[in-house]
């Protein structure tokens, strides 16, 4: 009696979910490098976009309390026991999460990283917020695109042995004759540091009378020369432009010295994870190099060599958007 | 002993040299506008330099200056941020408070255990670092989280000169009455100059060391405030390896490391020749790659000037049998 009426409610409750069960909600899991941090709260926030276009998704928006390899393991152990469909990690560690990660595929869940990839063993692919090649074209259309006449610009670097930056100063050369009139008067380091950065800026305003923009391609370097375009009177005749943070930019935006700058967008890269994750987990298309991904509004990605791929252009911040972003990140 | 033959003239006549070198390959750099500019942003040095020269006339050093200043800075833009109408002379109390009291841990160290100055500075510069990162999770604060009086203050013109520039004076002079006309300015110079002589004189040489940690604690907190109120920022590396600027400022200005030689002039001459040359290089068109070795090589020169106009000629006791060779 009682077991019959014990199967019965097990099979209401087996029918209960296997209604909803054909068109079960994909799972995907967003495990961020910690919680509380604006920059993947708002990743969160196009993650959620994402799964509203696509409508049969659910987001699962996690992550350690700080951050912490260990702390990101423990929370995909968990994934992987609730059995969701996909895992996109924005990684701690690039190694550490490799084997818990592998053990995730193992089990049929698709894995990708975003943002701070983890070793190629790791993930099925991995989505990067944008390409040193697409940084450095942004960098100098942002000075160009107030230049309409052409103009003389510089750049402020971190230091001579930054990487990135000089990557980045590197494709920035190689886009230059499609901007005619921009003229590069010359390359300052900084050093990332705030007094150095300002001494250089002052020092190009200096010896350039007629400079028309700074390109500063370091969060530091933007925000001391901001500062030293202000303290010089030059706002308006001088346009700090290059990478920055929005929340540390606001006061250079509000001033008037930097009109614009760039830096991925968290929405946009939690949007294009959670595009890029449905589509590799529902099978549309094979993580390979060479494979094209759709991700939504945004077009669609294609994985190098490495299984990684570019996003999109840098976001562009203005006094149009500053007040919304700064809060954030 | 005349002026003309001093360390301060040889590194004044320096200093001219260096800024005729720069004006023929720069000529704006010596307006008077731009040279008050330059001595503007050499005041942090010099107040730091001024505050490390009374360690090492002790024969100490305190290497924690760079990061009293970050932290002091971090914590006043803090409190800027809690507290926005705070008026800025009590910004500037609490931060020579501060800064006092965290030189003061430094001096208490090396008085009371007896620990070395090198060990004790190293190990608090890095526990400062360490609490600005406390404090402030990582996070920087900006411009626009400050006030605009809590920025201003430093960058007000009077008579062409910022008022940081006239606290940088201020300050200088303090120091130079306190070195010349005080029992404890003299009292450095005893105790660096030959200790087991002051304690026979009754002075403590503990407590004098202790003092110079507590007043190169003070400025340094005072120059946090005008760091972070000038640059309009504050995040935890603020003025990182600056400590190594201010003991090569103090050993151009012909401070010996070796204690109880040294002035007030010296140390503001050494500041500004450093920071003359700092704010030189980005205008005379010198490749960066370059900028880091000529900047070195300027400081070895002064200081090679410094060593020589510093040796003392040895005395000669019998000038007749001098004569009779």
């Amino acid at each position: 009696m009682k077991l019959a009426k014990l199967l019965t409610s097990a099979a209401v409750a087996a029918g209960l979910f296997a209604g909803p069960a054909a068109a079960e909600d994909m799972r995907i899991a967003l495990v961020v490098k910690a919680l509380g941090i604006g920059f993947f709260e708002a990743a969160a926030k196009g993650a959620e976009e994402a799964a509203s276009e696509l409508g049969d998704v659910e987001i699962i928006y996690t992550g350690p309390t700080d951050t912490t390899a260990e702390g990101q393991i423990e929370v995909i152990n968990a994934l992987i026991a609730q059995q969701v469909d996909a895992i996109a990690v924005s990684a701690n560690d690039t190694d550490a999460l490799v084997p818990t990660l592998k053990k995730a595929m193992q089990r049929g869940i698709t894995v990708i990283s975003w943002d701070s990839g983890v070793a190629e063993d790791g993930r099925q692919a991995h989505l990067n917020p944008s390409s040193n090649a697409l940084i450095g074209n942004m960098i100098v259309k942002l000075a160009a695109d107030e230049l309409p006449e052409g103009g003389d610009v510089a750049v402020l670097s971190a230091t001579t042995t930054s990487t990135n930056q000089n990557i980045w100063i590197e494709e920035m050369t190689k886009v230059l004759p499609n901007y005619p009139g921009i003229n590069v008067v010359g390359t300052v380091y900084g050093d990332d540091l705030a007094d150095k950065s300002y001494r250089e800026a002052q020092g190009l305003m200096q010896s350039y009378p007629d400079l028309d923009a700074i390109i500063a391609p370091t969060s530091v370097g933007i925000v001391a020369a901001a500062q030293a375009v202000v303290d010089a009177g030059k706002v308006g005749q001088v346009n700090v432009t290059g990478l920055g943070l929005p929340s540390e930019m606001a006061g250079a935006i509000e001033s008037g010295a930097s009109k614009s700058f760039a830096i991925w967008n968290p929405i946009d890269l939690g949007y294009s994870a959670t595009m890029m994750a449905y589509h590799l987990a529902k099978g549309d298309v094979e993580a390979a190099p060479g494979a094209e991904i759709e991700i939504g509004r945004m077009g669609s990605v294609t994985l190098d060599e490495t299984g990684s791929a570019a996003m999109a252009d840098p976001f562009v911040y203005d006094e149009t958007n500053i007040d919304e972003f700064k809060s954030i990140f | 002993m005349s002026f003309v033959k001093s360390r301060e003239a040889i590194l004044l006549a320096a200093i001219v040299l260096l800024l005729g070198l720069i004006a023929t390959r720069f000529p704006a750099f010596i307006t008077p506008h731009n040279l008050a500019s330059v001595y503007s942003d050499t005041t942090p040095l010099m107040i730091l330099a001024l505050g490390q020269m009374v360690v090492i006339l002790t024969r100490c050093i305190d290497l924690s200056v760079a990061a009293n200043l970050a932290l002091t800075g971090m914590v006043c833009a803090m409190i800027n941020v809690a507290a926005p109408d705070l008026p800025v002379g009590l910004t500037i109390l609490i931060a020579l408070t501060m800064g006092a009291a965290l030189g003061a841990i430094n001096g208490l160290l090396v008085w009371k255990l007896a620990i070395p100055p090198i060990v004790v500075t190293l190990g608090t510069m890095t526990i400062f670092r360490g609490v600005i990162f406390l404090l402030s999770d990582g996070q920087w604060i900006n411009a626009h989280e400050m006030s605009a009086s809590f920025t201003g203050f430093p960058r007000q013109v009077i008579l062409g000169v910022t008022v940081m520039g006239w606290i940088g004076l201020a300050v200088a002079l303090l120091m130079a009455l306190l070195m010349a006309r005080t029992a404890l300015g003299r009292s450095f110079f005893a105790v660096g100059g030959n200790p087991h002589a002051a304690v026979y004189t009754g002075l403590n040489v503990g407590r004098a060391q202790f003092l110079a940690f507590v007043i190169s604690g003070a400025l340094a907190g005072l120059a946090g405030y005008l760091w972070i109120a000038r640059y309009a920022v504050a995040y935890v590396d603020i003025a990182g390896g600056f400590e190594l600027e201010v003991v090569a400022a103090c050993v151009i200005g012909g401070i010996s490391i070796a204690g109880g030689v040294g002035s007030v002039l010296g140390t503001v001459l050494g500041a500004m020749f450093l920071g003359i040359v700092k704010n030189a290089l980005p205008v005379v068109d010198i490749s960066p790659f370059w900028q880091l070795a000529i900047s070195g090589a300027a400081i070895l020169i002064a200081v090679a000037f410094n060593a020589r106009a510093g040796r003392s000629k040895g005395r000669v006791i019998l000038k007749s049998a001098e004569h009779a060779q």
